[in-house]
């Protein structure tokens, strides 16, 4: 069993404080939140206060932010619920984005929407030029991620939001990978819809949120109760929601901490890797100081990955949404990698508790498990 | 901290046993794999949990692991169900029949759907909330094409006839689908025999956490669905979305609780419903709403007469009941369901759910009626019209002066 941890882009361990603030939730205080007696009132207060914790570190009102069950859910509520209230134009979607948001954006060619793909340069950035081009046709959406959840590139939304302004399109960005990692700020980036996501930050998994201008006229994908303002119905998971904010309230404390730790064992990562002959993915792009994307020529990703498992390390194939079948990243087809080197791929991601160390031994098991691949194709040539 | 009231708001949602929160906890700690992730035991760990809990939810209500689905909850369950399924057979037909008492979590979806060119049918029940076989036969047209009928009612408690109804689906080729949040653990639920095609349900209605539930989606023969949440494809393709292991671990500790303890648990229940029945029933003009026969002992719902709806829920502090279901509590609204029974908006407005579970005492009952009594006794001691009706004054054909 792996006992070292690199995979923090694909979920994170619940912090211990965060796991405290939950408990009550999870026992105790059980009340449902549109119940009127005090069982109800208190789950309430509850959430408007996670709600106050989740809005302060994405730099948004309290009043922004809808609880959803996963950044997936929130992914596919801002693309098909923004859309179905609009007249059917062009979708635009980055090639590069999770698949609950091109997904979505796909499905919408049913309902009369054209949906179209923004390329990337071959440092996974945004190919601005080619947008600026697309947006000559009619566009009444524009969505792109925040940062990349596999590569880690951080995209230009400043820029973004500039030239997608000009066309009056609503602007969506999933900020899932960024949370946590880098500065968001809702406000400041002056995009209609934000999505976040609580289990990549040191919360529980199920709670998500979309950020939400409320000039935006968007039709709920869940109907019923009338939570949420009517947003989102069902009645609220407390505890995750109440884990949420705490996790909110720690990362934006830990930001900085969190940044430069990181970015120091990254550093120390691929100086590593250069000396080996890892090609790095996007490390000409600005990225997440906790990712590094790599392969090698000629060995297979899964491959690799299993042999460090063995080794005690664990890192991702590629996205852990996509790890179930055996296909290229997306990603990194998008940035024109060939795709048998996209099939060596494997993501390393720090969190703020991993330590040199670790990265240290992670690149002797790493140069241990290349040999033996290698000596094994060998001989089987 | 003030002294909190006694619950008996169990059909709002239930308090976590504390055996499903032991087992949720390692899944909040040290296992915290992503179910997904296919290349390191923290991802074997989480998704052979998940597998785990799968087979308890299937075999609560006997069905194949294969057919259940997991979401966040019975709403995500009901508006997948039913905007899945019309909208992948809405080339068979458009026409949808649902009752007019069901969840809002079925109601809006359908009325969605008729905004988007279906038509609907909303049955109205019998007074006693059941719905006739014959009103819903009456109901089916040519293009007919999904049903959705709740087992067990949320704010009545009212058992419907689902093998019944879902025979007339079958015979005409209907999608049939269940509503059965507030069944599971109550009643005996054998999906190898009924004629079901798609059924919601919900953990924290069970003694499970929120934000988790699942919809069964009948294998044989094959039920499709369109899917409303994509993207990575999980659940077979029918729902994305990372799963919550610590949570569906939760979910299946409680059907599992529920399946091994239901027989002695609703045994114990019926008891203190009847107790709480009798000494209710005491009190002068109360109303019971719903049928008392076809209807799980965990609900219990009185309407008051002669009381002013708001007064008696402020008079009654010392417990925590609902007047309505929580999801329209917020409204002052009289509740759709006690009108769709015939009650007057006076009597729906002054009524209570009493819902009791597994750890109600004897005791609580007891309070519960003894308080009630009482209050129900000052409220009417300060109200004309309970003199009127002392005084043998027929109130209904009272002609009340304009001021």
């Amino acid at each position: 069993m792996a006992n070292v941890y690199f995979d923090h882009n694909s979920t994170t361990a619940l912090k211990p404080t965060v796991l405290e603030a939950m408990l009550p939730y999870m026992t105790k205080q059980h009340g449902n939140p549109t119940s009127q007696h005090s069982y109800g009132r208190s789950a309430r207060e509850a959430i408007e206060q996670a709600r106050q914790q989740v809005a302060k570190a994405t730099g948004a009102q309290a009043n922004q932010v809808v609880f959803t069950a996963s950044g997936t859910e929130a992914n596919n509520f801002a693309v098909t619920g923004i859309a179905s209230n609009l007249n059917q134009t062009q979708i635009l979607t980055s090639s590069i984005e999770h698949p609950c948001v091109s997904n979505p954006a796909k499905a919408m060619q049913h309902r009369g929407w054209q949906s179209n793909s923004i390329k990337v340069d071959a440092n996974g950035s945004l190919d601005l030029m080619a947008f600026q081009k697309q947006l000559e046709a009619p566009t009444d959406l524009v969505s792109v991620m925040m940062a990349n959840n596999e590569t880690g590139a951080i995209q230009n939304i400043v820029r973004i939001v500039e030239l997608a302004s000009r066309k009056k399109a609503f602007i969506h960005t999933d900020a899932v990978q960024a949370l946590g990692k880098i500065n968001v700020n809702f406000t400041e980036m002056n995009v209609h819809a934000m999505t976040i996501s609580s289990h990549k930050i040191g919360g529980p998994l199920g709670a998500g949120a979309l950020v939400l201008n409320k000039r935006v006229d968007i039709q709920p994908l869940l109907l019923g109760g009338g939570q949420e303002k009517g947003l989102r119905s069902g009645t609220e998971n407390i505890a995750a929601i109440v884990g949420f904010g705490a996790a909110c309230e720690l990362a934006k404390q830990e930001l900085s901490n969190f940044a430069s730790h990181t970015l120091m064992l990254r550093q120390y990562l691929e100086v590593g890797l250069h000396r080996t002959d890892a090609i790095i993915f996007g490390q000409k792009s600005n990225r997440l100081p906790n990712t590094s994307f790599f392969a090698f020529k000629n060995i297979d990703g899964e491959t690799l990955v299993t042999a460090l498992d063995k080794l005690g390390f664990a890192v991702a194939s590629g996205s852990a949404c996509s790890s179930a079948s055996s296909e290229p990243s997306h990603v990194l087809l998008a940035m024109g990698v060939n795709p048998d080197l996209a099939r060596g791929a494997i993501r390393v991601s720090f969190n703020a508790d991993n330590t040199k160390q670790q990265v240290a031994d992670f690149l002797k098991a790493l140069k241990q498990a290349l040999q033996d691949l290698r000596q094994m194709t060998a001989v089987a040539a | 901290m003030e002294r909190m009231p006694i619950y008996l708001d169990y059909s709002a949602t239930t308090p976590v046993d504390p055996r499903v929160a032991e087992k949720m906890i390692p899944y909040l700690t040290e296992s915290y794999g992503n179910p997904a992730s296919r290349s390191h035991p923290y991802g074997w760990t989480a998704e052979k949990a998940v597998e785990d809990a799968r087979k308890e939810v299937a075999k609560l209500v006997n069905a194949d692991p294969r057919e259940i689905v997991w979401t966040s909850g019975a709403t995500e369950s009901d508006n997948l169900a039913i905007k899945g399924a019309a909208n992948f057979y809405s080339g068979k037909g458009k026409h949808i029949i649902t009752v007019a008492t069901e969840h809002k979590a079925v109601i809006d979806p359908v009325r969605e759907l008729e905004r988007q060119g279906f038509t609907a049918t909303f049955i109205e029940p019998n007074d006693d909330g059941l719905v006739d076989i014959e009103t819903f036969k009456a109901a089916i047209q040519p293009d007919t094409v999904l049903a959705s009928v709740m087992l067990v009612n949320n704010e009545i408690g009212v058992v419907q006839d689902i093998e019944a109804i879902g025979n007339v689906c079958r015979e005409n080729g209907i999608i049939f689908h269940v509503d059965a949040a507030q069944a599971t653990g109550k009643v005996t639920i054998d999906l190898g025999k009924l004629p079901v095609d798609l059924m919601s349900f919900s953990a924290h209605k069970t003694y499970g956490p929120k934000g988790v539930g699942a919809l069964y989606v009948r294998r044989k023969p094959r039920i499709r669905i369109e899917a409303q949440m994509h993207g990575g494809g999980h659940e077979r393709g029918m729902r994305s979305g990372t799963l919550a292991p610590h949570q569906i671990v939760g979910m299946g500790e409680a059907f599992r609780i529920a399946r091994l303890e239901m027989a002695e648990e609703n045994a114990r229940i019926q008891t203190l419903h009847d107790r709480l029945l009798n000494g209710l029933q005491k009190i002068e003009e109360t109303y019971v709403n719903g049928d008392l026969t076809h209807r799980v002992p965990h609900n219990l719902n009185i309407s008051f007469n002669y009381v002013e709806g708001e007064s008696l829920i402020m008079a009654i502090k010392g417990i925590a009941v609902s007047s309505g279901s929580a999801c329209t509590s917020a409204s002052l609204e009289p509740s759709y369901v006690l009108r769709a029974l015939g009650r007057t908006d006076e009597l729906a407005h002054s009524s209570i759910r009493f819902s009791i579970g597994r750890f109600t005492t004897e005791a609580d009952v007891d309070y519960t009626i003894k308080l009630l009594a009482e209050k129900i006794g000052k409220l009417r001691e300060l109200s004309p019209l309970w003199e009127m009706f002392q005084d043998g004054i027929d109130i209904s054909k009272v002609e009340w002066a304009a001021h």
